[in-house]
């Protein structure tokens, strides 16, 4: 059987974080009341004008300069003509000839080497309102108050050969969106969205294959999973002699298969013409080196920086910079317990596995730097244990109060006190006569026994060290 | 500031003349009249004034004159609405005008034609025909139009007042219910320069919601308005005078109105605006491209007209056919073709590239001459019903206004003679971007030295 190329080029659309729309006053915020964040602009009503967010704007330039951009020198809008009613003036302001940057790229890490993916074109629209049909009622409803939402779209050149790929370009982007903050890339929310063109071709082959525009992907996954599922289904088309259609397939996550939805020739011609009502103008190139300049340091720098100034590893280096916020919060620990493979290993550790459980950034935890730090140092100085700062961390987490806090209230204290330990011992081997003989009868793991018993008594908090001590003398083995 | 001579009408006396002229000039299409006594009451002073119906006015209809708006009501002033309101005018309801404003005799309006005051067989002109009319009948003193091919300069002419379309940016296109955003133009209609210089700069200015205003300084135009045109160039473009298609009438007056100038002191110079005959098929081209766009929204979504149907795609359907007039449907037509893939660039970029032509050839006139100098209309004011089929000789009436829409520059016209029928003859005066001023300098040397803006019509 023949070997096949995959070929995916994706298209995010990504919400940008201004607290207005990109061409009126209206608040972005999520979840209000339908309609409640409307007003003449966005509702699209005659008589009224678009204005530029400036914020937006500066948002876009910083994106696609982080993304290695070039800036166009003439930004134009354009508008893009079709009916539908979420889209209040049946057209959308966006770009079209004309994106306001180009040429970039992005690199992604793939089976231990570094790939990068070109950046075709970045440019800002509009978003449309939101569509709620009641089939039983047989109405539909419109909510705008997504209706004209600042919406940056980055498109990649076909550069991309693997589902994993795509998935480590959406990462990559989104991280780099992140640490710019000029968007919170909740697929959920809708806030970071991403159709795909693949299409397969022969390996060695040069002409592009017939692609299918994906729709409908709502996480990192279901980018993935459709990519697989649609790379399958064109191989298997193409090793059974039949032609692939160029159309725009939707993704069915319940059913885990992509759908025909509409071919080539039911391709809306948008009538694309230079928006009248808002007029072109050129960005000062100070402007641009000066937004330059204050870009914050991005991941992939940030990822070389922790490998060689920390000595992390470079899995755990990528998982760190991953989100400003962890990587802000391991430097924060830093500057006060200067141990980054222990801070690490607990953020990438136990703290993860926490913020996941409650699906949040770590910035808006309870849990701050200092909390961390004091805690190691309570391991360190063997005032608690590992075990027991395992059950610390969640009370951190839950209510703010400092980790000595914790333990002092709740009594998690390691018992250090060689009497008080003492008679615990004499009591655990009392009632465990036949480990004892065991242990002496040479069956060393007798001893890790007894030790578990003591632990149970004490709740984990005799100290490990002085209680070994104790039990073996206690014992009178060697 | 002004004096009681220019503005002879209180609200009361205004709705007088209306009670008793407007149902034979059909120029005025909604009035509340309780509302206007009451801000008469509250504002004795206060100018009447009347508003083209393509200015949105709050919660008061603002139809655009088509059958797709009716009960429209807008929540919000337009930004010229605010400014009137807030220097004291009195609202003095919605004056008629072409659907949507594609006409040049008011004759496309829902509300049924629109009549001239000089001669009710005629028409008054368009698309700003109601406000046209109700000043030179005598219903206000004042109205606002807009000018996107010559709406405003065209029927001034043809109704025997003063219009003018002012620089593209000088006015605010807020809440102006677009039909052709890069060519719309809001401006005065009075009975005398003085007017329509004073209401000028009232409703000028920049405007932080249109980002096509200009941030310029917006002079005070009454300033401008001194008796005296000595040494002032005036250019006379062999192109606005053809053997063929310019009224014999209208070419006397023109030619007389020159030579009143030259006799105060102007000096004249023969200048040429070479791309001028491409000027209409380059804005038939334009205009419909962003009307078609611009008028999208209306599918009975969420205001204005809807008819019943099965599914969304048929009430679009049925709305649209039934709310758009025949002038309105064929300018939709016209402009989504034009934009089609595989014609875009053999006929609107096309046409940008000439609309680029004719504003370089009014730049290139402008290092010679201060104003130039041209007829408004080809002819005087034709019969109602003439060229309602004939649409092509309808978009010719636009001839010699259209080219400064293109090129963005402001345009005046000006009572300047009349017909031995006794049907008004408009003079036009064309100037340098944000040079108003001049042109009402010689607009108003021009008034101040001939009679015709005295005569009234008979009605």
């Amino acid at each position: 059987m023949k070997n096949y190329e995959v070929v995916i080029g994706l298209e995010a659309h990504v919400h940008l974080l201004t607290e207005s729309k990109a061409f009126c006053g209206c608040s972005t915020k999520f979840g209000l009341e339908p309609n409640s964040s409307t007003c003449p602009v966005c509702l699209g009503l005659p008589g009224s004008l678009p204005v530029l967010n400036e914020k937006a704007f500066l948002y876009a330039i910083k994106t696609a300069l982080a993304l290695h951009c070039k800036i166009q020198n003439l930004i134009k809008f354009d508008r893009k003509n079709y009916y539908y009613p979420d889209l209040p003036k049946n057209y959308q302001i966006s770009q079209y000839d004309m994106p306001l940057a180009y040429d970039g790229v992005i690199e992604i890490e793939s089976q231990e080497s570094k790939k990068k993916i070109r950046v075709k074109r970045v440019h800002l629209e509009e978003d449309a309102g939101k569509l709620m049909h009641e089939a039983e009622k047989g109405v539909s409803y419109v909510d705008f108050n997504r209706a004209g939402v600042a919406l940056l779209e980055i498109v990649s050149e076909p550069d991309i050969h693997s589902p994993e790929d795509a998935s480590a370009y959406l990462v990559n982007l989104k991280a780099i969106l992140k640490y710019l903050k000029v968007s919170d890339c909740n697929m959920e929310e809708g806030s970071l969205r991403c159709d795909a063109n693949i299409s397969v071709r022969p390996e060695g082959a040069k002409a592009l294959g017939v692609k299918a525009e994906l729709k409908n992907m709502n996480s990192f996954k279901a980018v993935r999973d459709a990519l697989s599922y649609e790379a399958k289904r064109q191989i298997d088309l193409l090793a059974a002699g039949e032609k692939i259609q160029q159309e725009t397939r939707l993704w069915n996550e319940a059913r885990g298969l992509t759908i025909a939805m509409r071919s080539k020739e039911d391709t809306q011609d948008y009538r694309y013409f230079p928006e009248p009502d808002l007029v072109p103008f050129t960005v000062d190139k100070n402007k641009i080196d000066q937004i330059m300049r204050s870009l914050p340091e991005l991941p992939q720098a940030k990822k070389k920086r922790f490998i060689s100034d920390y000595s992390v590893s470079e899995y755990d280096a990528r998982v760190l910079t991953r989100e400003a916020d962890v990587s802000d919060f391991f430097e924060a620990t830093i500057k006060t317990y200067n141990n980054p493979k222990e801070i690490a290993n607990w953020l990438l550790g136990d703290i993860a596995s926490l913020l996941n459980a409650r699906k949040v950034s770590i910035a808006k935890t309870k849990l701050k730097p200092g909390h961390l730090a004091e805690m190691l140092e309570m391991i360190h100085s063997e005032e608690i244990s590992g075990k027991i700062a395992k059950e610390v961390l969640p009370e951190v987490f839950e209510n703010g109060l400092s980790p000595k806090e914790i333990v002092r209230q709740k009594g998690l204290k390691q018992i250090k006190d060689s009497g008080e330990l003492t008679s615990i011992i004499e009591l655990v081997i009392k009632e465990n006569e036949k480990s004892t003989n065991d242990y002496k009868a040479g069956k060393k793991n007798a001893l890790m026994f007894l030790v578990g018993q003591v632990m149970k008594k004490t709740k984990g908090k005799a100290n490990p060290k002085i209680l070994n001590n104790i039990l073996k003398n206690m014992l009178g083995g060697k | 500031m002004h004096s009681k001579k220019s503005i002879p009408n209180t609200a009361k006396s205004c709705l007088d003349r209306i009670s008793a002229i407007n149902e034979k000039l059909n120029a005025i299409i909604y009035i509340d009249t309780d509302k206007v006594l009451k801000n008469a009451q509250e504002k004795p002073s206060g100018i009447p004034i009347t508003i083209k119906d393509n200015i949105c006015v709050k919660d008061e209809p603002t139809t655009c004159a088509s059958r797709i708006l009716e009960n429209f009501k807008p929540p919000y002033d337009a930004t010229v609405i605010k400014k009137l309101k807030d220097a004291g005018f009195i609202l003095m309801g919605k004056a008629n005008m072409d659907e949507f404003a594609f006409g040049s005799s008011c004759e496309t309006s829902c509300y049924g034609p629109t009549r001239n005051p000089w001669d009710t067989t005629r028409i008054p002109g368009g698309s700003s025909g109601g406000s046209a009319c109700a000043v030179a009948g005598g219903e206000v003193p004042m109205a606002l139009g807009s000018d996107t091919g010559g709406s405003i300069r065209q029927p001034a002419a043809l109704s025997g007042i003063v219009g003018m379309k002012p620089t593209y940016g000088r006015v605010s296109r807020y809440g102006l219910i677009a039909f052709a955003s890069s060519l719309d133009q809001i401006g005065p209609l009075a009975g005398n320069v003085r007017d329509a210089a004073m209401l000028l700069n009232v409703i000028s200015g920049y405007d932080e919601l249109d980002s096509t205003s200009a941030d310029v300084a917006c002079p005070d135009f009454t300033q401008s308005l001194e008796n005296n045109v000595r040494k002032i160039k005036i250019g006379v473009p062999k192109e606005y005078f053809p053997e063929k298609g310019l009224d014999g009438e209208v070419k006397k007056a023109i030619l007389e109105s020159k030579d009143i100038l030259q006799g105060l002191g102007a000096e004249l110079i023969d200048i040429s605006l070479p791309h001028t005959e491409y000027a209409v098929s380059c804005y038939y081209i334009i205009a419909p491209a962003e009307a078609s766009s611009n008028l999208a929204r209306f599918d009975g979504d969420q205001y204005g007209l809807r008819k019943d149907a099965k599914n969304m795609i048929d009430m679009h359907l049925k709305t649209r056919t039934a709310g758009f007039g025949d002038e309105a449907k064929r300018r939709i037509l016209l402009g989504t073709y034009s934009l089609s893939s595989g014609y875009y660039e053999a006929y609107y970029l096309k046409a940008m590239k000439v609309r680029t032509k004719i504003k370089n050839d009014f730049l290139e006139a402008f290092k010679t001459c201060d104003v130039i100098l041209t007829p408004t209309t080809p002819a005087p004011a034709f019969k109602i019903g003439e060229k309602i089929n004939d649409p092509l000789g309808m978009y010719l009436s636009d001839i010699f206004t259209i080219p400064a829409n293109l090129a963005g520059i402001p345009g005046i016209s000006i009572p300047c003679g009349f017909t031995k029928g006794g049907l008004p003859i408009g003079l036009q005066l064309l100037g340098k971007p944000f040079d108003e001023e001049t042109l009402f300098r010689v607009a108003y040397a021009f008034e101040q030295n001939t009679e015709f803006h005295k005569r009234k019509p008979n009605i």
